[in-house]
This record gives C-alpha cells, sequence and structure tokens, in this order.
C-alpha cells in the first residue's frame, strides 16, 4: 500500500474495525493502524555489520466486554480484513467469560480530533546511508586503533512511527512520531574477564527528533577515550568493598529511577495484572499520598511533554492527551502511571500512560518521561565535597526482584573517592539496596546544567513480551551509606 | 503441504525472481513467515486480557558484489514486495564490502517439516480459557496470575542459490501462580500440542508451593548446597547457551568456552538437538540451513559452539542451523538445548542434604561478566529451607551472585534427576529442556528484603 493511500485511508480502516468489534457486542472498541519504518545501522571492529530498513504496517482493535478486553491484530490491511479482526476482537473477549472477574469500566476522558507530529529538523530516514554508514565504520575504526581493544561496536537506529487512532466514542487522532539514537562501545579482553566503555551510555541513547541528535552527541570526539578508558579497566583496582558514599552519574541514575521507581509506580503491577511475569510491586494503594519512597530530594514527575525525550508524544495510545503527572513529591510518593481502566479502578484520574509496541500488541502502562527534577550545582561539586566513597558510570547489569524492592547494579567504571579527589579508576563496581532504604539516602543532586533526559529504548513488559521506549531525565546524585562492591 | 505454505512459498519464490529480474548478479535470502499467536492472560483469579494476532512478514538479506543489507515487511501486496526489494538493493549498492557475507544459502536437504499439531494450531479462544479454569480451580481461595498460550509458525525460505523449504511448527504454554496473600508458587508446562498440557495438575503444584511458602522466614546469605527444580536449571543452560556457546562471541574472546577443555563435572552432557521427539521450532534455521544435533558439552568436556553461515566461515566451521533472524550483530544460539536427565528424584536430592536450599525459580537474571558467567539475580515463587534432608519450610527470596561456571564444574554437581521437560528459562519457552539439578554450593549474597 502506496504511502498516499494510507493517508487517506488510515482513519477509515481503523474505523471499519471498531464499527465491527461494536456490532459483534463489545461495549466499547478501539482501534490503531500503525505504520512502523524503523532503520538500524551497526558496524563492528571497523567493518559493516547491519543495514537493516524494516516496516511494519497492520491494525490492532481492542474490544471491552465484561471484564476482559479482546484483541486482535492483522497486517492484512482491507475492509475485510479490519472488519474481521474487530469481530474476532469482541468474540475473543466474550471467550473470557470463562473465568469472569469484575466488570471493567473506563475513567472519562476528553473525546479529541487531533493531530501530533514529533518536531524534528532533520529526516533521519532522508539523511544518505553512506554517510550513515562512514560515521559508524569511522569511530569503530578508531577505536580499534587502541592497543587492548579487541571488539568494537557502533550503530544508529531510528523509527519513523505513524498511527491512526480511532474509537467507538469518536476520537481521531493521527500522530506521526520521530526517534533518532546511537551507542558506540569498546571491549578490551584480558585473561579472565572482559571490560567494556560506551557512549552516551548502554545499549545506545535515543531522543524524540530527527538525525540532529546523532549530531550533536559527536560520536567521533568521544571514541579515542572510551577505548582507552575500556584497556585502562582490565589492569584498574577491583572496587572496594563495603558501606559507603556513592555517587552516580546521570545515565546510570535514570536507569536507577527506571528499575525501582518507574516500573513500582505502574498501577497495572499495583493491581496484579502483571504478577506471574514481570511481578508485582511493593506499593500499595492505601500508601498513595503518605508512604515515604525517599528522602526531601526526591521529586519525581512522569513527563510526556518534555521537548526531545524519548517518551513525548501527543496522545497515548487510549487517546488520552500527554501530561506532566507528579509521581514523588519531596520524598512523598503521590501518583502512579496509568490507564483509563486501571486509573478507574483505582479512582484516579487516567495519566495518558498506555502505549503498545507496534500494531500487533494489546496497549498497556508504559512509563513516559519518568525523571527526577534537578537540585543544584555540579557533579564536580559533589566529588569534591564527599571525603571517601565511589563514583560509577554507565550501567552494565542490572537486577531487582519481583516487587521491585531489592536491587543490583554493576557499572561500566567507577572512580574511588578520597578527600574530595578521584584517586583511582575502579573495576567492576556494584551496588546493591533496597528501593526506599536507597532513595531515603539521596544526599546530593546536580542542577539544571547536567540533568538529560535519557532514553531507555528496550524496556521489556508484558506477554507477548513488547519492548517500550521510556525516558528518564536525571542529574548526577549522590547517596549516603550505600552497600557497594559485591562480590561472586 | 499445506495451501498457507504454498501461499508463503510462491511469495518467497516472487522476492527471488524479482531480484533476479532488476539485479541478476545479486545473491538473496528471503524467508516469509506467517505466526498466529493466541494468548489468554489471568490475574487476580480472572482472564483480563485477551489477544490474537495474524501477521505475515517477509524478510529479504540481499548482497550485491558482497555488499549485504538486510529488510522486512509486514505488507506482502505486490507493490509493497517490489518496494521491497527496491530499497534492499539501494541499500546495499551504497554499503562497503561485507567481509562476512557468506554467500546466499545453497541448496541442502532439510529433513522433516517441524512438529506441527493441528488442533494447537486451530485453537479457539475458549480452549486455551477452559485451561485457565483449570488452574484458577486447583487454588480455591488464592489468586492466580499467568497465561496459556497457543502459536502456530508457519515459514517458506529461498534462496537465489537454489533452497527452497518450508515447514511449519506449533507450541503451546501455561505459566502460572497462585498467591497467597504474603507468597506466591508457580508451575510451567510447554509441548507442541495444546492437548498434553495438564492445566488442573499445574494449577495443584502452584498452589501447593504457594501454601507451603506462606511463613517464610529470612535466613542469613551464604553459600548453601541447593536442589535446583527444572526452571532454575533452564537459567543456568539458558546464560550457558546465550553467552557462551555462542560461536561469535567465543571468536571474540567473549565467552568462556575452551574446546576440548574439562570445564563441567564429568555428569555434565549438554546436547542442541532438534531431533527431541519433545523439540519445538522447524528443522531450519533463518538462513535455511538445517538444524543438526550435536553436543555442547560431552561429559564435562566442552564440545562444539553454535554457528549459522556466517562465524562458520569465519574460522572454518559448518553451520549448526541455529542462525537467528537479523542475528548478524549477535551470532547464533543453540536451539532445544537439552541436559542430559539422570536417574534421581527431587526426593532423593533433598535427603542427601545435611542443611541446604531447595530453589523453584530464579527471577530477573543478568550477567555481570559473560567470561567467567558470574551472574546476579533472585530465587521467586518458593524457597525452601532443607535440614538434615527434609523441607523444614519456606524462606524469603534470596539474591545470588555466583559464576554458573563454577557451580556446574568438577566435582560440583552432586545429581541430575530424572524428571527432565521443557522449562521456561529467562529467554522465552520451548528453548530448554531440563531436569531437576543438586549442586554443592550456591552463593546467596543477600535477602530480598535487604
Amino acid at each position: 500500500m502506496s504511502e498516499r493511500a494510507l493517508d487517506d485511508t488510515g482513519f477509515d480502516l481503523a474505523g471499519a474495525a471498531v464499527e465491527a468489534a461494536i456490532a459483534a457486542g463489545a461495549t466499547y472498541a478501539d482501534a490503531r493502524l500503525v505504520r512502523r519504518r524503523s532503520e538500524r545501522i551497526a558496524a563492528r571492529n571497523g567493518e559493516l555489520e547491519t543495514v537493516a530498513t524494516d516496516e511494519e504496517i497492520g491494525i490492532g482493535v481492542r474490544a471491552l466486554v465484561g471484564s476482559s478486553w479482546g484483541f486482535a491484530a492483522t497486517s492484512e490491511l482491507t475492509d475485510a480484513a479490519a472488519g474481521r479482526a474487530g469481530a474476532e476482537a469482541t468474540a475473543t473477549a466474550k471467550a473470557s467469560a470463562l473465568v469472569p472477574g469484575p466488570r471493567i469500566e473506563l475513567a472519562d476522558v476528553e473525546v479529541r480530533q487531533d493531530t501530533y507530529r514529533t518536531p524534528h529538523r532533520e529526516d533521519p530516514l532522508a539523511v544518505p546511508l553512506a554517510e550513515k554508514v562512514e560515521l559508524v565504520t569511522g569511530v569503530t575504526r578508531t577505536m580499534l586503533e587502541v592497543d587492548g581493544v579487541t571488539v568494537t561496536t557502533a550503530q544508529l537506529m531510528f523509527w519513523d512511527t505513524e498511527k491512526w487512532f480511532v474509537s467507538s466514542q469518536g476520537h481521531r487522532i493521527a500522530q506521526h512520531l520521530v526517534e533518532s539514537g546511537c551507542g558506540m562501545d569498546a571491549t578490551a579482553v584480558g585473561a579472565h574477564e572482559t571490560q567494556r566503555r560506551s557512549y552516551p551510555q548502554s545499549f545506545g541513547h535515543v531522543e524524540t527528533g530527527g538525525y540532529e541528535v546523532i549530531r550533536r552527541f559527536d560520536l567521533p570526539a568521544h571514541a579515542l577515550p572510551i577505548a582507552e578508558e575500556a584497556v585502562q579497566l582490565l589492569t584498574a583496582a577491583d572496587c572496594p568493598t563495603g558501606q559507603m558514599d556513592l555517587i552516580l552519574e546521570s545515565s546510570q541514575l535514570a536507569l536507577q529511577i527506571h528499575e525501582s521507581v518507574g516500573h513500582a509506580i505502574e498501577l497495572d503491577r499495583i493491581l496484579g495484572w502483571e504478577a506471574a511475569f514481570a511481578g508485582t510491586s511493593f506499593l500499595e494503594l492505601d500508601q498513595l499520598g503518605s508512604l515515604r519512597y525517599g528522602s526531601e530530594l526526591m521529586n519525581i514527575t512522569a513527563d510526556a511533554t518534555i521537548p526531545g525525550a524519548l517518551a513525548t508524544f501527543g496522545y497515548d495510545d487510549e487517546g488520552t492527551p500527554a501530561q506532566q503527572v507528579d509521581i514523588v513529591r519531596e520524598g512523598t510518593w503521590v501518583g502512579v502511571l496509568s490507564g483509563r481502566d486501571s486509573a478507574h479502578l483505582a479512582g484516579l484520574p487516567p495519566g495518558g500512560m498506555v502505549r503498545a509496541d507496534g500494531p500487533s500488541r494489546l496497549p498497556m502502562v508504559r512509563m513516559t518521561n519518568v525523571g527526577l527534577l534537578p537540585g543544584e550545582g555540579s557533579l564536580e561539586d559533589i566529588v569534591a565535597d564527599t571525603r571517601h566513597g565511589v563514583l560509577m558510570a554507565t550501567n552494565r547489569s542490572w537486577s531487582i526482584d519481583d516487587r521491585r524492592l531489592n536491587f543490583q547494579f554493576g557499572c561500566e567504571v567507577g572512580w574511588e573517592i578520597v578527600d574530595g579527589r578521584r584517586a583511582r579508576m575502579v573495576k567492576n563496581p556494584t551496588y546493591t539496596g533496597i528501593t526506599p532504604t536507597f532513595w531515603g539516602s539521596l544526599d546530593r543532586l546536580a542542577g539544571e546544567d547536567e540533568w538529560m533526559p535519557w532514553g531507555v529504548p528496550n524496556c521489556g513488559k508484558g506477554q507477548p513480551m513488547q519492548v517500550g521506549h521510556t525516558g528518564h531525565p536525571a542529574a548526577p546524585g549522590l547517596f549516603k551509606d550505600v552497600r557497594i562492591g559485591v562480590k561472586g | 503441504m499445506t495451501t498457507i505454505q504454498e501461499q508463503l512459498q510462491d511469495i518467497a519464490d516472487g522476492v527471488v525472481t524479482s531480484v533476479a529480474a532488476v539485479a541478476p548478479d545479486a545473491e538473496a535470502n528471503v524467508s516469509v513467515t506467517r505466526t498466529r499467536h493466541g494468548l489468554t492472560r489471568f490475574a487476580n483469579s480472572f482472564v483480563h486480557q485477551h489477544v490474537g494476532e495474524d501477521t505475515r512478514t517477509v524478510h529479504l538479506t540481499l548482497a550485491v558484489d558482497g555488499r549485504t543489507a538486510t529488510a522486512s515487511t509486514t505488507d506482502t501486496d505486490r507493490e509493497a514486495l517490489r518496494a521491497l526489494v527496491e530499497r534492499t538493493l539501494t541499500s546495499a549498492q551504497v554499503q562497503p564490502v561485507d567481509p562476512t557475507w557468506p554467500s546466499a544459502t545453497p541448496a541442502v536437504e532439510v529433513t522433516g517439516s517441524g512438529n506441527l499439531d493441528p488442533a494447537t494450531a486451530d485453537a479457539a479462544p475458549g480452549d486455551r480459557a477452559r485451561l485457565v479454569a483449570d488452574f484458577v480451580d486447583e487454588g480455591p481461595g488464592l489468586r492466580a496470575a499467568g497465561f496459556v498460550d497457543t502459536a502456530t509458525t508457519e515459514v517458506a525460505f529461498a534462496s537465489t542459490a537454489g533452497q527452497r523449504i518450508s515447514g511449519a511448527s506449533t507450541r503451546a504454554t501455561l505459566d502460572g501462580i497462585h498467591q497467597t496473600g504474603s507468597s506466591a508458587g508457580s508451575a510451567h508446562a510447554t509441548s507442541f500440542r495444546l492437548g498434553a498440557l495438564d492445566a488442573a495438575a499445574a494449577g495443584a503444584r502452584a498452589a501447593d508451593i504457594a501454601r507451603r511458602s506462606e511463613r517464610a522466614v529470612d535466613i542469613d546469605p551464604g553459600a548453601y548446597p541447593v536442589v535446583l527444580m527444572p526452571e532454575a536449571v533452564a537459567t543456568l543452560l539458558t546464560f550457558l547457551a546465550v553467552y557462551g556457546f555462542n560461536g561469535k562471541a567465543h571468536r571474540e574472546g567473549a565467552s568462556f568456552a575452551e574446546l576440548g577443555q574439562q570445564q563441567f563435572d564429568e555428569a555434565v552432557t549438554i546436547t542442541a538437538d532438534p531431533t527431541d521427539p519433545r523439540a519445538i521450532g522447524l528443522p531450519f534455521d533463518a538462513e535455511g540451513s538445517p538444524r543438526t544435533r550435536y553436543h555442547l558439552v560431552e561429559d564435562g568436556v566442552t564440545a562444539n559452539l553454535a554457528h549459522d553461515r556466517r562465524t562458520a566461515a569465519a574460522v572454518g566451521a559448518t553451520t549448526t542451523g541455529d542462525a537467528l533472524p537479523g542475528g548478524e550483530g549477535f551470532g547464533a544460539i543453540p536451539g532445544t538445548v537439552v541436559l542430559r536427565p539422570g536417574t534421581s528424584t527431587p526426593e532423593q536430592m533433598i535427603a542427601s542434604v545435611e542443611r541446604g536450599l531447595l530453589v523453584t525459580q530464579f527471577h530477573y537474571c543478568r550477567v555481570l561478566d559473560p567470561k567467567s558467567q558470574v551472574v546476579t539475580g533472585l530465587t521467586r515463587n518458593g524457597t525452601f529451607l532443607i535440614e538434615d534432608g527434609e523441607v523444614t519450610g519456606a524462606v524469603g527470596n534470596l539474591r545470588f551472585t555466583q559464576s554458573f561456571l563454577a557451580a556446574l564444574a568438577a566435582g560440583q554437581v552432586t545429581a541430575i534427576g530424572g524428571d527432565d521437560r521443557f522449562a521456561s528459562g529467562e529467554f522465552g519457552d520451548g528453548m530448554v529442556i531440563a531436569p531437576s539439578l543438586q549442586l554443592a554450593s550456591w552463593n546467596f549474597t543477600g535477602g530480598a528484603k535487604g
């Protein structure tokens, strides 16, 4: 189907699916026609490894009957196929009546007809492939020039997503989202270990925006420094062990937020809807407004309106407008991530946080840009004021229990801080803690100049597994008396 | 061959023909996949999400003068497929030469067409919901959550070098927990036949574990002998397979594997075995090469690595038929990993432990270092203290930091069960067949509560 034809018929096909679902007996239905084009260009050791251009197009229709959602997806773009998917969604929901529960209701939202487009200057898919290939092969060649580095990789990733959303309540919303990201790493292999350094962060960093994002991160300027650090790590001292001060650079703090706050505040987890797979949450709804999540420095919002952040959009996949929601205010838990069904059950306003991974997946509660508001000063100020501790940067491993309470993180690199100075580089730095205790030890946060809306492009959740794109603004922070240096 | 497979083969052949028409010297591998997937999720003891998907995806890998590009689309109409060929060709033509391109897949005989159960392929939402009801009914007063799913994969492959093959397979999985106010117990079953899943038995197992876990006490971290149930063992095998027996990781020095060396206890034999009658999946991989049976570890000696055609060509080996879609970056992962069962039972293992732990399942495991296979994670859904040969009570979930390689080293494997079955590791269902396992030591580094 040509792009032009799709522009003309996106709403019509989604509408046909919704009409069929309602005609089959659904009390509510919505449908998304989604066309997602992606491009991934990867290089390894100076050679091109992958140029992949993928296109996914299809209709996903959601029908509500009693206590269950039914969902059907098809990649066949005809009125007849859309209608079949709508009817199938309703029939599937009806089959759930064999194991019924309380009736699902939806929180009210304003019915909108609107469009939204990601602001961007340079269409990433229009930038010549040769230029992109030269960038990733060039930086991997540069990193490989450093003695001791044996594996180097770099990648660019782009998504161009068009959505047409129609609901039985009258929504008609078209969106065009553009996301661009990059990453590179150098690995040095020793006799019994590997050490890696990445830039801008491990697994790459993604924002909403065009190719200007890639130019801003200037991979060539950072290639040699990270490669040299990877080699230095092979002969670095082991991370000290014990209870001490921990300073996290902003991308690691972003992942800390993702795992120990972002997932814990998902209302579907709190309500037990994800109990079997992803798990539940240590949070209980009757604690909302009173539970002490962290120190008074801890102010967290979920904000889908931050320019350039990865989870910034116009409307979520239920047609609810993007918005900013307070999650933790001066250390007290005050908000959740929700959709229309979970919000109604909890008696809360819907937060516009339901999204799906493409047309073939059922929309579910997803983090938007869940991040920390900045503090004051700089990372160097924090280091200068620290008597003994470890500064850790760039995530290497992450693990947290099924209630989002006990976590252990490993970073690529650390520096032992002694009397306000980086005394030495340390390798294999790890730290562990319990969520509210850890956040209660938050003692300093750097200011707005070092506040960065990190993007995480690989958040797994749901069954079938969906990969979500989330944002986590953060500035470097200091945590007191943390258990550091856990070993196997 | 079914009508659908003929349609998919026609599409694959048509893309190969289109490539030849616009670029006679180009090489191409084409796969066309139809995925029918139905999944019934339940939580708080009722079905809350119920989904179905029917999609077709065309993957094209194309090489012109050794310059390669890949592309895919879910739009299979004639115009879209012509656009797919054109954009892949355009991409390839502007690339530097790809030194690891091994040529299009040649014609190679593939035996069989996959384990396909028609009843599973045609399962209706109500069929899955009835299994959910059976599971839930075994836990009166408990809260149940989980899923039942059925998946049918039909694939046709064609290459410009003459390979032409199709097949179909089914998979059915039940995975669920029962929960009390303070505990949970899990059960899992996977087969290529939905009819082979005993949801009532699974529900009873999960409910029993949940009830026995209700009054868990916290214990001090430290090194304990362990009895691991098949789900926990599957996690070990999955990590070894993904990070260690991966031919690409080995070539780059990031794998622990040393071929021909005694790296494991001699009781350990691990086989990649797509010929196991229980196996799920197709008899060929994403490159259209036949899947093969081979030992990864034989009597404790590291024997072979998984290869696709790229990594095999680089080291002068032969593909093992384990190529993944889009796997140029990650390399090959062995399919249907089987740990050779022993003759013991969990009860016999427990009886031989003076003081140790019985672990149902691991959760959220992550590699700290792939070369030493040091992994951290937690226990979940039933962890029990063993004292003087008996299970004496439940303990709270524990965090571990443990080298999986060291855990399976010479002298560390005390017993292997005869109860092997498909078990769910961290990365998907239907990948690992594992028995229960008794190990001399496992390093727990903290309680889940601190």
